[in-house]
């Protein structure tokens, strides 16, 4: 049997910021250990928070809705929030929660720290 | 469940466990209608989020509440489709509690209502007549609504 359960973060340091690195599907079980990794690294108030996402190859709208108060938070503070190495699968979630213009996407975490 | 003639129906348990199981039967039951592939993905990703919602705000993550799920076969103005139905014992709630949100108002459960809106048609919710819990129905046909040609012409 498939594991759906097991979401595995990981952070990286960046020069004005912090990498998040997930690994596993974000659903409504795993998407409130994402909602606490997220917001232990806001409150360090990152000039540039990256979500790489080329581990996670499923994501309900749990998940989604987990990010999107990342991306609100950022913004109220005047910070950045950019998310790399979408999978089609979660991409396409965005796409039609229409949500993807709403966030900057990159193709991969190279393109993030420059976005 | 209540009436209905369903080509195929399933009954879980409300335990997030159970949910693969639940899209893969529907998905299959779906394909043998003969949906393609598009088809079939939204219409799990519509499935996984009613039952997620039922789960998590219906029952308050019970795990031993009845969900029902049948997929009948049907056709609208000559388009071949599926009409997918849950079923639940949860609260009957005020049905305009149950709406998407403004996406820059996302809280929990209201982006699954849009999702869902966005990707199967003619989605409704009602009262079960027995008087406890909602149905929730939906369609998903192979091809999209054709737009008339006097609607075009406005």
């Amino acid at each position: 049997m498939a594991s759906t359960d097991t979401l595995v973060c990981q952070t990286q340091t960046l020069a004005d910021g912090w990498l998040l690195i997930l690994q596993g599907d974000v659903n409504f079980t795993s998407s409130p250990k994402l909602r606490v990794s997220i917001l232990e690294l806001i409150n360090h108030k990152p000039d540039r928070l990256v979500i790489d996402l080329a581990g996670v190859p499923y994501m309900d709208s749990s998940g989604v809705a987990t990010i999107v108060e990342a991306l609100q938070l950022q913004r109220r503070a005047n910070r950045k929030l950019v998310l790399s190495a979408l999978q089609p699968k979660v991409m396409g979630i965005f796409e039609i929660a229409r949500l993807h213009t709403m966030f900057n996407i990159v193709p991969d975490t190279q393109a993030a720290l420059l976005a | 469940m209540d009436h209905q003639n369903f080509d195929f129906q399933i009954t879980l348990k409300s335990q997030p466990t159970f949910l693969p199981a639940a899209r893969e039967a529907i998905q299959a039951a779906a394909k043998n209608i003969g949906l393609d592939d598009k088809a079939c993905g939204h219409i799990i990703l519509a499935l996984t989020e009613a039952m997620i919602n039922i789960i998590k705000h219906g029952y308050s993550n019970q795990p031993d509440r009845p969900i029902w799920i049948g997929l009948q076969q049907v056709e609208k103005n000559g388009r071949k489709g599926v009409r997918i139905i849950l079923e639940d014992e949860c609260p009957q709630i005020d049905l305009e509690k149950i709406r998407s949100r403004p996406l820059d108002e996302i809280r929990p459960g209201g982006l699954g209502v849009h999702i869902i809106k966005e990707i199967m048609e003619d989605v409704s919710y009602a009262h079960r007549e027995c008087g406890k819990g909602l149905r929730l129905t939906m369609y998903k046909f192979v091809n999209a609504p054709a737009e008339s040609p006097t609607a075009a012409a406005g």
